[in-house]
């Protein structure tokens, strides 16, 4: 027990965890998930709102076992390990928050930091200028932290509460084998796209099965894209990263194995060429990521071992998902119209809520700080 | 010199290990910081052993008392 500990929290252990999903999402992929998209947190939460009718764009919608599968992995590993602790308390609202415009920032550039990763690794440039605008938006959060930026502290609660987010998940999982049908006009309440991305998907019990050990080593591991660029940047502390690193390699060989990866700036699956909006949709994202404490990823398997603040991050970015495709704020892809191929990008209203989210987040960084000083 | 008590309990990362980041500039030795996760542990850890610093950790409940000497 002891060594197995000692093991996960190795740089090896960091190594395999990242190799691991480097090699499902492509595999995932291959199996049926949407183009580029082997794994995406933010893509995924988005069809997960859609499916639950939160938004009605019909291409986008499905209820995801990934993001089920990486809480409850996280919550098996933290059951086992003894370290599951119901806490929160933590200025939830702002968390809501900042995880709304993560989302806002996502669906800008079309996909969470994983999938930024997981687009380089198949042959989308465009996800260079995301993950320039990620490490900028992680930057800023990074002068909030140095200047003592603090959402406060959390406190333990009742178990009861680290339970919510898990049986949440299970009961999505339970709307995915029983699709409900007692909606006002015979569809819903449970939706399912028959055309675009929503529609495709890999088995249920692979895609379940393979983000359930992904959830358990990256509990372990505590694996984080978003900790990863700021570890870095603050410390110089590689850990993290080397997990980053495999995900990356180890997505690329698999996508050159399958024969998958395509490079190019232009008319890539899911993506658009729209740098600026590219750039700051990350930027927007890695902001509020760094101030909430974690990637999107890492907000899940926080979530499955207790933190309830965390789970409010979640339930942000699937709120702001709603919105996004409500308002019509989110990142439509470039299209290939009668041969001619025509560059997406996102609307006006969606720049508008881009730059209202920059302006909030960096408030919350300015409004949020704590003394906490060492006591001598 | 007085030993230097940190109480960085219920924090989100980075904070418990940019304040220990901050006492280990200040060069005031020994640090005492309490936690209470295992992420912080490891991360305050790390950190020290990658200075050179000698650590040793005394767990209680779900806490962790992290003393960290030069």
């Amino acid at each position: 027990m002891k060594q197995k500990k000692a093991f996960f929290s190795t740089n090896l252990g960091i190594i395999l965890t990242g190799l691991f999903i480097g090699i499902v999402a492509p595999t995932l992929q291959k199996f049926g998930n949407p183009k580029n998209m082997g794994i995406c947190v933010a893509c995924f939460e988005r069809d997960i709102a859609g499916a639950l009718g939160l938004h009605r764009a019909s291409v986008v919608q499905y209820l995801r076992p990934e993001i089920p599968g990486f809480v409850l992995g996280s919550l098996i590993a933290a059951l086992v390990y003894r370290e599951f602790r119901a806490r929160g308390g933590s200025a939830p609202i702002l968390r809501f928050t900042l995880g709304f415009f993560a989302m806002i920032g996502a669906l800008a550039f079309l996909g969470c930091p994983w999938r930024a990763w997981f687009r380089l690794a198949v042959g989308d440039l465009n996800a260079i200028v995301g993950l320039i605008g990620l490490f900028v938006g992680i930057g800023i959060g990074i002068l909030f932290l140095k200047r003592g930026f603090s959402l406060g502290r959390s406190y333990k609660m009742k178990p009861v509460a680290g339970w919510m987010m898990p049986l949440i998940m299970i009961a999505l999982l339970l709307f995915l084998i029983a699709k409900p049908l007692f909606g006002a006009d015979g569809t819903g309440p449970i939706f399912f796209s028959e055309s675009g991305p929503g529609s495709l998907h890999a088995p249920v019990l692979m895609s379940l099965g393979l983000t359930i050990v992904f959830g358990f080593l990256a509990q372990r591991t505590r694996f984080c894209t978003v900790g990863a660029m700021r570890d870095i940047a603050l410390m110089k502390d590689f850990h993290l990263s080397y997990g980053v690193i495999a995900l990356f390699v180890g997505a690329l060989i698999m996508n050159l194995i399958y024969g998958q990866f395509k490079i190019g700036w232009q008319g890539q699956p899911v993506s658009h060429n729209n740098a600026l909006w590219n750039f700051l949709g990350m930027a927007l994202s890695g902001l509020a990521y760094c101030l909430g404490g974690g990637c999107a990823g890492r907000q899940l398997f926080l979530s499955g071992e207790g933190d309830t603040d965390a789970g409010t991050f979640v339930i942000g970015m699937i709120i702001g998902a709603a919105f996004a495709h409500n308002f019509g704020l989110a990142g439509s892809p470039d299209k290939l119209v009668e041969e001619q191929m025509v560059i997406g990008g996102i609307s006006t209203a969606g720049m508008i809520a881009v730059v209202i989210g920059i302006v909030i987040c960096i408030g919350i960084g300015f409004l949020s700080r704590d003394k906490i000083e060492s006591r001598a | 010199m007085a030993e230097n008590r940190i109480d960085a309990r219920g924090l989100s990362c980075p904070q418990p290990v940019l304040l220990v980041a901050n006492a280990v500039l200040k060069n005031e030795f020994p640090i005492v910081v309490l936690v209470d996760g295992m992420t912080a542990e490891e991360n305050i850890r790390r950190y020290a052993e990658s200075k050179n610093l000698k650590v040793s950790i005394n767990h209680h409940d779900d806490e962790a008392e992290i003393t960290i000497a030069n």
